[in-house]
């Protein structure tokens, strides 16, 4: 280690050994995002957007909620590993890009909370008792 | 070169732009009837017989993002599905690499141009 170079202080200490998982996960969650991404625009293209009724239904059904949530995780774990490196190449300075990628990991946690709870109320709230609001 | 620079900005845009869309629409339709019809009244169209400022502005900006994202959408679905292709080994052979990247722009902006007319065709 030392105060050398960039090379000289990783010389030696091989890779990190979690690129090839980095990896393999960008690659299995893209084939997700394939499936569920690709029937959720084919749903939206033919779902009448403008009609709550409709569109509650259509997200409220078992498999659909479940498209859906599946979707969440999917899109997420994805947008978290694309992100992180996008993070890694431009941030610059220790303590900046540590930030940004805490940012990141709630940024990308936090969201698919969000959605996976949106969903599950959409699926099972009775809708005449819902209080609103989310 | 391009397409490499294409499927990362795609990407992050989906990433940031794409997703928070995204779950603001789960919101709305999880929040009810009122909060669904202010978010389309945002994004798309507001009904009322004179919007205000702010929604007359959002109702096209949230037309530009939509064209947007689809674009963004196709993109990296076209150059990630290229990917898969490189990844398998495939198509590094210049002519072959040069001709697959500029289909794969061309389809980018094919397919978004075909899915906003049929998406217009039949609002109007």
């Amino acid at each position: 280690m030392g105060n050398g170079t960039h090379l000289g202080k990783v010389r030696g200490l091989g890779s990190s050994g979690h690129g090839s998982q980095h990896w393999l996960q960008q690659r299995l969650t893209a084939l997700g995002n394939l499936l569920l991404v690709g029937f959720l625009v084919v749903s939206l293209l033919r779902l009448p957007l403008g009609d709550y009724g409709a569109v509650h239904r259509w997200a409220a059904t078992p498999m659909v909620a479940l498209a859906l949530i599946l979707l969440v995780v999917s899109v997420f774990w994805h947008l978290r590993l694309g992100l992180q490196v996008l993070i890694e190449d431009y941030v610059t300075g220790e303590a900046t890009r540590l930030f940004a990628l805490v940012l990141l990991n709630f940024y990308a946690i936090g969201g698919a909370a969000y959605g996976i709870f949106a969903i599950v109320r959409i699926a099972l709230a009775p809708a005449a008792l819902g209080p609103g609001g989310m | 070169m391009t397409v490499s620079i294409l499927h990362r900005a795609s990407g992050d845009g989906l990433a940031i732009v794409g997703a928070l869309m995204f779950l603001w629409w789960l919101g709305a339709i999880a929040g009810g009837p009122e909060a669904y019809a202010a978010f389309v009244g945002w994004v798309w169209h507001d009904p009322s017989p004179d919007p205000d400022i702010y929604h007359r502005v959002t109702n096209i900006l949230g037309k530009v993002v939509l064209v947007g994202l689809t674009w963004a959408f196709f993109q990296h679905l076209f150059s990630g599905l290229r990917h898969f292709v490189l990844d398998a080994g495939a198509g590094y052979e210049l002519k072959t690499n040069k001709l697959w990247s500029s289909v794969v722009v061309a389809a980018g902006v094919l397919a978004t141009a075909a899915t906003w007319i049929h998406i217009l065709a039949g609002t109007f």
